[in-house]
């Protein structure tokens, strides 16, 4: 009998799958095979991983996080990685017909054979995506469901530090940093195995809860006050601590990750290869989670960077190199960086971009280094808010001339268009905030056409939703409700077209504010934010970060019907204002920052207090590096990138 | 700002022959150019590129097979600033991309008008779940006929054309190669090769199915497995020529 199941496991889902390719779009996003992938013996392997990015292929292929992780664990011996990725509806169709589960897409194998199956939320509009995976692999959605014979479904990535609304589906939720909490997590299962499985699936879970920097939600209990908040959180067991605390990779250097980053056949999102220069922000914009979670700075050196670079170039051959980080020109050596690199490939057609630019930040001789042998096309800033007021209440330290000075200079130099993001319903905002886009808009062209002489000048400008998100300064902040967002939005176009010496020259891109409802709701939640997901999904919820599959009224139906008869709502979840004594249900996960100084934080920034950047000035005590024991790592470390002989198939 | 980049004149030029086998028979056309220029530069092949603000290798694409028909004769050409040899560009090259879209062989080109001496495709086409004696019945149908029209959804809508002018042959066959040992588990199929003219309007595979179809009623039970065995100029007997004979020495 399990010699029978052994033989069947091994099988691969290939030739099942390869009948049904012909009749989807882009059939290539299925079969795997691409550059720098690795199929490893399934046999000989005692620790298997699925790793699942919960987005259509395109999206999912060039995330970082599922790459890294694929390499740290396929260069262990005795444990393989294969990646899935979630199945547009075309093929998910044919494949339930067909009774083909899902599969990975390097050894086309069943997920469900995996040990465990790792999925990195960047974002929280993955949800519906994995309860697809699940099902389609027939792995029961309820953890409570699952036997000692299913994989152990972990979160990883931003969206893990508020795991509650999933809390139902997964087994565990790791905090933090990757790459260490994988080769801890594989440890574990691969001890667990060889003594024999003991104390079946708790025993596993139980196991990891204790190892830290794991938060296993079934062994926590959630009790309710009659109004709907959260009384307590508090484990249901002895063994597993009260909070669950990050985990932070310090050293970059020693983890070079991807070394041979993964080169898709199918077009993707990036069609470039990426080099992380730094890990983490203390800029301090109040808005944003990942400056928040991923604190304090850490950076690679100048000389790791380039040798990342090179060795990424040669195995993948990119034309394009991007140097990410949360804010890319606020490396300590960056000038060094993009000076060296355009020498070391002068001439050779190979491109350097640093796609999170600060307006601060921006110094035009890096962005002549940076285009040196390319077009200068765009440039990109986001200060966030539209008036100088909002951009202190979100400690986005711009002002406009700074704003209009830089973009003066890029004209000057050749560029000719400047895109500019902002985001709208940000806390205290007012109509005026927002029009205040248009006003600046406006200057810039009026800086461009100064600069140039010419009319030729573009200006476009991106709105988003604001959402409040966990673990920052404004997890306490009433969301601003879809319509006043709409009502701002349409204030701002007709500001921007009613004027004709400027309504050809901006461009104007936006999104209604209700997909940033849904998002709200999912960020936000607690764990009976579940129910409202599974009812999403079951009633054919899929892909929500896709506009023509996002269905706002299909979530709206299913909080309704979900929270019928109780106190709670998609409004009380969104658009209510939490008080400094609220049990956050996050409360028990651990970011590092404290309590108490984001709660100062959201009240200095409702004052129109600002807070500096503690790599320049004092520590202000978010909690993070005496917390975790770490602390900040930056240069400069005075190297340089040397020069470096190009080789060519050429006859001399 | 300053004048664009002037790049180096052409010294070479290479004709490549490669194979889309197995898997990655699913890749596009887009993919296949966007995977060999990466090869390129992996490979260091001394590339030439066009001058201009936006500078693109010299690549010269002919007649790409539909994405998910596997090929053993797709041809291209590229343009390189310094001189290098084709045996080595074809072993860095094929070393450069997946497995599966293989460098069968690169010769220098020492002839013009290349293009045009792809002059018709050898198709083989793997019908599953039909009898031998069907699809030879079909056959003769099909040959017998001075037209066929056929219907092709593009993207433009239904498009309506005559599928038999193209064709010149028609005939079962054995295996003949292609990639059958690669994919491994296919159902039986009876083996039907076609030889049919590139060009305008182009009759792809599909098309040769559409054609089987109207005119004997041949529907084959699951997907078709197609590869295009051979490409190149049409000689005196109505076989596909190899287009490299005028190039090799």
């Amino acid at each position: 009998m399990y010699q029978g199941r052994y033989a069947q496991r091994m099988r691969s889902l290939w030739s099942q799958l390869e009948p049904l390719l012909p009749l989807v779009s882009k059939p290539i996003q299925y079969v795997g095979g691409e550059l720098n992938s690795s199929v490893k013996d399934w046999g000989s392997a005692e620790v298997r991983w699925a790793l699942m990015y919960p987005d259509a292929y395109e999206v999912g292929l060039p995330n970082q996080g599922i790459m890294i992780l694929y390499e740290v664990l396929n260069e262990m011996d005795g444990v393989l990685a294969e990646r899935t990725y979630a199945i547009w509806p075309d093929l998910e169709k044919l494949m339930r017909e067909n009774g083909v589960p899902q599969f990975t897409v390097d050894g086309h194998r069943s997920v469900a054979d995996f040990d465990l199956l790792g999925i990195s939320f960047s974002t929280e509009l993955g949800y519906t995506n994995m309860l697809s995976a699940l099902d389609l692999a027939q792995i029961p959605l309820a953890t409570a469901e699952r036997t000692i014979d299913h994989p152990i479904v972990i979160a990883g990535g931003h969206a893990a530090f508020n795991p509650e609304p999933i809390a139902e589906f997964i087994d565990c939720a790791v905090l933090g940093d990757g790459e260490e909490a994988v080769i801890k997590i594989t440890k574990i299962v691969r001890e667990w195995k060889s003594l024999g499985r003991p104390g079946g699936r708790d025993g596993v879970l139980q196991r990891l809860a204790a190892a830290g920097g794991i938060y296993v939600p079934r062994f926590y209990d959630v009790e309710y006050l009659p109004d709907g908040r959260i009384k307590r959180v508090t484990p249901n067991r002895s063994d597993v601590p009260y909070r669950v605390s990050k985990h932070t990779v310090m050293d970059l250097d020693e983890w070079p990750y991807p070394k041979q980053p993964l080169v898709p056949l199918a077009e993707t999102v990036h069609e470039r290869m990426s080099v992380e220069i730094f890990r983490g922000c203390t800029r301090g914009c109040r808005f944003c989670q990942a400056g928040m979670i991923t604190r304090p700075v850490r950076e690679r050196s100048i000389t790791g960077v380039a040798e990342m670079v090179q060795r990424g170039l040669d195995a993948t051959g990119f034309a394009e190199v991007g140097l990410l980080s949360l804010s890319s020109a606020d490396h300590s050596e960056i000038a060094e960086i993009a000076k060296g690199l355009a020498d070391r490939y002068e001439g050779s057609n190979i491109g350097l971009s640093l796609p999170s630019t600060r307006v601060d930040a921006f110094n035009i001789d890096l962005a002549n280094e940076l285009t040196r042998n390319g077009r200068r096309s765009g440039l990109t800033f986001a200060p966030e808010g539209g008036s100088e007021r909002m951009r202190k209440v979100i400690n986005k330290m711009v002002t406009e001339d700074d704003l209009i000075n830089t973009v003066r200079t890029a004209y000057q130099n050749g560029w000719r268009q400047v895109k500019l993001y902002f985001m709208c319903g940000l806390p205290t905002e007012e109509d005026d905030d927002v029009l205040q886009i248009a006003v600046l808009a406006k200057r810039v062209i009026d800086a461009g056409r100064q600069a140039t002489g010419g009319k030729d000048i573009r200006c476009t400008v991106s709105i988003g939703g604001f959402v409040p998100k966990p673990h920052t300064p404004f997890q306490w902040a009433a969301q601003c409700d879809h319509e006043t967002i709409d009502h701002r939005l349409k204030l701002l176009r007709a500001a921007v077209q009613g004027d004709r010496r400027y309504s050809k020259n901006i461009g104007f891109r936006y999104h209604d504010g209700k997909p940033s409802a849904i998002e709200g709701l999912l960020s936000r939640g607690d764990r009976r934010v579940g129910k409202v997901i599974l009812t999403a999904w079951q009633r054919g919820q899929r892909f929500d970060g896709w506009s023509e599959h996002f269905s706002y009224d299909r979530w709206a139906q299913a909080a309704a019907d979900v929270f019928a008869d109780s106190p709670i709502s998609l409004d009380w979840f969104t658009t209510r204002e939490r008080l400094e004594t609220e049990v956050l249900p996050w409360d028990h996960l651990d970011s590092g920052l404290d309590k108490e100084w984001l709660w100062s934080d959201w009240q200095e920034s409702l004052a129109g207090g600002e807070v500096d950047d503690c790599r320049w000035s004092p520590c202000f005590d978010c909690g993070v590096c005496p917390s975790m024991g770490t602390e900040i790592q930056v240069g400069p470390t005075g190297k340089s990138i040397p020069l470096m002989p190009t080789s060519s198939l050429a006859r001399s | 700002m300053d004048a664009p980049h002037q790049q180096e004149p052409v010294v070479q030029r290479l004709r490549l022959k490669y194979a889309k086998r197995g898997r990655l028979r699913f890749t596009s056309h887009r993919d296949f150019a966007r995977a060999f220029e990466r090869a390129l530069r992996r490979a260091q092949v001394p590339i030439a590129y066009s001058s201009g603000f936006s500078p693109h290798p010299r690549i010269s694409y002919a007649n790409a097979a539909p994405t998910g028909v596997a090929s053993e004769a797709e041809y291209l050409e590229i343009a390189l600033k310094a001189v290098a040899e084709p045996e080595v560009v074809r072993s860095r090259l094929d070393a450069a991309l997946p497995l599966g879209l293989d460098l069968v062989e690169v010769v220098e080109a020492r002839t013009p008008d290349f293009a045009a001496r792809l002059e018709a495709s050898l198709w083989q086409l793997e019908l599953p779940g039909v009898a031998r004696e069907s699809v030879s019945a079909a056959i003769g149908a099909v040959l017998a006929e001075h037209e066929v029209m056929v219907e092709r959804l593009t993207k433009d809508g239904v498009r309506r054309f005559d599928a038999r002018g193209a064709i010149c042959t028609l005939f079962l066959g054995e295996n003949l190669g292609g990639d059958v040992a690669i994919a491994g588990e296919r159902p039986l199929s009876v083996i039907l090769n076609a030889v049919v003219r590139n060009g305008s309007p182009s009759v792809r595979p599909d098309d040769l199915l559409v054609a089987l179809r109207v005119v004997a009623g041949l529907v084959p039970t699951s997907p078709t497995f197609v590869t295009r065995l051979a490409q190149g100029p049409l000689d005196a007997s109505g076989n596909v020529a190899d287009p490299f004979d005028h190039d090799r020495e």
